[in-house]
């Protein structure tokens, strides 16, 4: 078991995000078995939903599929079973709340617990729900959580959401749902330096928006890392994933 | 017991704001200013001259003669089909519009089903010159393609959702996807007792207009302010809270909604979901929802483009729960029945989703002399298409049980 609030105290992490069951179960067992050769500091594994408000095209359509495969809760944490006897990977959950609320919170903090999660991002729960419902009973399981920052979160909330976090903070690039590839512009840039000025008490990570060996290393100087989602889903769509990620380290 | 919402925007445990941080600035600054800006007098007066002079309102109170007769009771149409626009979708359009101008926003976008609320947020933009996205399931554009070109000659641009089941579900994801993408100019105006806080709340209220109306109404008429039954259809539930307001917490009066059985509730398809439903989140909101028992929400169906929606606004659902609110499913031919004869007894064509209301009316027991209001939501003209099959296909199947012969694909 590798600890994950150790991997975030370094620095140029790259991280990746898939959905679990795309384009198929087999496939991503394969890719979480392997994944780490390419450089891949720890992986967010997607559970897909119906209808991800926070997502784009790319991840909505991976989410189809994924269901579309028999990707329900209770197999992914089958998958994860499978996955826990080849490989340590450090995975993160990132799902929306329906599907917990569903499962029952509770069993779904065991399950990850017993299958080395050991951190969550749950896009649709803000801090002050997460505060009266949920934070006893995932500080009880010692399960990490990650909130997202956005260009238009203000200094004072960005503290609270500072406080709040125990995982890493999700600095998400502009404003803009997953999946749009933009250059790198001035905004985006002021946004990081602030971001970096504000010296927060926990690791960061740069995601939404990232998709090539630019856009991440660009990231990497303002935050612990960055995380690619729907480029790296667009790459696994086209068969040529390994090629991606060796690009991304050259 | 309270009908109304806490300081986070729950109704009992219904409601919240369950949305991503992107979206966290632009809810919050409406939750912290909405309920100041909507009760400043200069808002209420601008709103109520609106309401008067361009809506048309107040919308009448018709006592249906021959229908009272057929059905041995007392009973009167709240006729929010003669608003402008031709729904009670006008009512929060101007409301949140006035809000939208107030916060200084440019751009308003909005989601559709029947076309009926994209039909009135086209209006009002033209009206305050401002820009108007509106965002309709592609199945919808099709079914209800009268009010699309409504739209675009107002000057909306109308952007087809093709996810999902393409219908109201659909195109509201893709409208909160807008908002996400454009934080600083855009206003959000949502079309029903749906999504996060502040909205349920706020669209109640700008549709509370109807109940307090019928109160005075009524006591011309009937020397009371109150009904024995109110009966209204729901999608997302803001004719039925609009019509019910005034009444929650006067249990003397009877609350009754419709909700679309599609073609039957065990057939699979429907959007019946007060009893399809659990607890669950939809559109930042906790509410009873259609959907797997992985979490999924189930894609629905009705005929009614406006009722083809798996959740229901949390005020309904907490009604539902409190038991203050009897929900009656109504299926597709139910529906077209029941427009039929209103049609051909009082000369009236109304909406789909009205018809649905109607739809109660054969169901409801011992209703001798009793005074039953029903919210005709909106007119027919949109649904002429489905009307037209369904004449057709009546003619040529007299004697069929319709309900069970599944020949009548509308
Ligand atoms: C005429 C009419 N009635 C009812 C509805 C359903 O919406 P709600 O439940 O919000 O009143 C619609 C929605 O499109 C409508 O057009």
């Amino acid at each position: 078991m590798k600890s994950i609030t150790k991997i975030l105290q370094s620095n140029n992490l790259l991280s990746i995000f898939l959905t679990a069951g795309f384009p198929t179960v087999e496939r991503t067992i394969e890719i979480l078995t392997e994944i780490e050769e390419y450089g891949v500091d720890f992986v967010e594994l997607g559970m897909p939903f119906s209808d991800p408000l926070a997502d784009g095209e790319t991840i909505q359509q991976s989410s189809v599929t994924a269901i579309r495969n028999g990707m329900t809760l209770a197999n992914y944490f089958e998958v994860l079973k499978i996955v826990r006897e080849k490989t340590d990977l450090p995975i993160v959950y990132m799902g929306y709340l329906n599907q917990i609320m569903q499962y029952g919170a509770e069993t779904f903090c065991k399950k990850c617990i017993e299958l080395d999660i050991q951190n969550l991002i749950i896009p649709d729960l803000p801090i002050e729900v997460y505060e009266k419902e949920y934070k006893s009973l995932f500080e009880k399981h010692d399960l990490l959580i990650s909130f997202l920052i956005t260009p238009t979160t203000p200094e004072e909330r960005i503290r609270k959401i500072d406080e709040m976090t125990t995982g890493f903070i999700y600095v998400v690039s502009s404003s803009s749902i997953t999946g749009k590839k933009r250059k790198i512009t001035k905004k985006q840039q002021k946004h990081y330096e602030k971001i970096k000025a504000m010296k927060l008490s926990k690791p960061t990570m740069i995601g939404f928006g990232i998709y090539n060996k630019e856009t991440y290393e660009f990231a990497c100087q303002y935050a612990n890392g960055a995380i690619i989602g729907s480029e790296f889903i667009r790459y696994v769509a086209k068969e040529n994933a390994a090629q991606f990620l060796t690009s991304l380290k050259a | 017991m309270s009908f109304t919402t806490d300081q986070n925007g729950y109704y009992g445990n219904y409601g919240g704001a369950y949305i991503p941080e992107m979206l966290h600035q632009n809810i919050q600054q409406l939750q912290d200013n909405y309920q100041e800006i909507i009760s400043h007098p200069s808002f209420q007066k601008e709103y109520k001259t609106l309401l008067q002079d361009y809506a048309g309102r107040p919308s009448s109170l018709y006592f249906a003669t021959r229908l009272s007769d057929k059905y041995g009771c007392k009973i009167y149409l709240k006729r929010e089909d003669l608003n402008h626009t031709g729904s009670h979708k006008i009512n929060n359009a101007l409301g949140q519009i006035l809000v939208a101008k107030h916060m200084g926003k440019k751009r308003i976008i909005a989601e559709t089903g029947a076309g009926q609320h994209g039909v009135a947020t086209a209006t009002v933009c033209a009206l305050m010159d401002l820009e108007c996205v509106v965002y309709m399931g592609a199945l919808d554009v099709k079914r209800q393609s009268p009010n699309v070109a409504r739209m675009k000659m107002l000057g909306a641009k109308v952007v087809t959702a093709h996810s999902g089941s393409q219908t109201l579900k659909d195109a509201t994801n893709e409208a909160i996807r807008d908002w996400i993408n454009n934080p600083e100019d855009t206003y959000y105006l949502i079309g029903s007792v749906v999504g996060p806080h502040p909205y349920p709340d706020m669209v109640a209220k700008f549709q509370s207009i109807i109940s307090e109306e019928l109160q005075e109404q009524l006591m011309d008429k009937e020397a009371t302010t109150d009904p024995h039954r109110i009966l209204a259809c729901i999608g997302g539930g803001s004719n039925a809270a609009g019509i019910f307001y005034h009444y929650l917490d006067n249990k003397k009066v009877q609350l009754i909604a419709a909700e679309a059985a599609g073609k039957g509730i065990d057939s699979g398809e429907s959007a019946a979901t007060s009893i399809l439903g659990r607890d669950g989140i939809i559109h930042g909101s906790k509410t009873l929802l259609m959907q797997t028992p992985d979490g999924q929400i189930t894609e629905p169906y009705s005929i009614s483009a406006g009722l083809d929606y798996p959740g229901i606004g949390p005020l309904h659902a907490h009604l539902i729960k409190e038991k203050r609110l009897d929900v009656y499913p109504i299926t597709d031919i139910e529906a077209l029945e029941a427009a039929m004869e209103l049609t051909s007894l009082e000369g009236i064509i109304p909406a789909l989703e009205s018809a649905h209301a109607l739809g109660i009316l054969p169901k409801l027991e011992s209703k001798k002399n009793e005074i039953i209001v029903i919210s005709l939501s909106g007119r027919g003209d949109k649904d002429m298409e489905a009307y037209q099959k369904y004449f057709k296909y009546a003619k040529k199947h007299p004697h069929e049980d319709l309900e069970k012969s599944f020949l009548f694909v509308p």
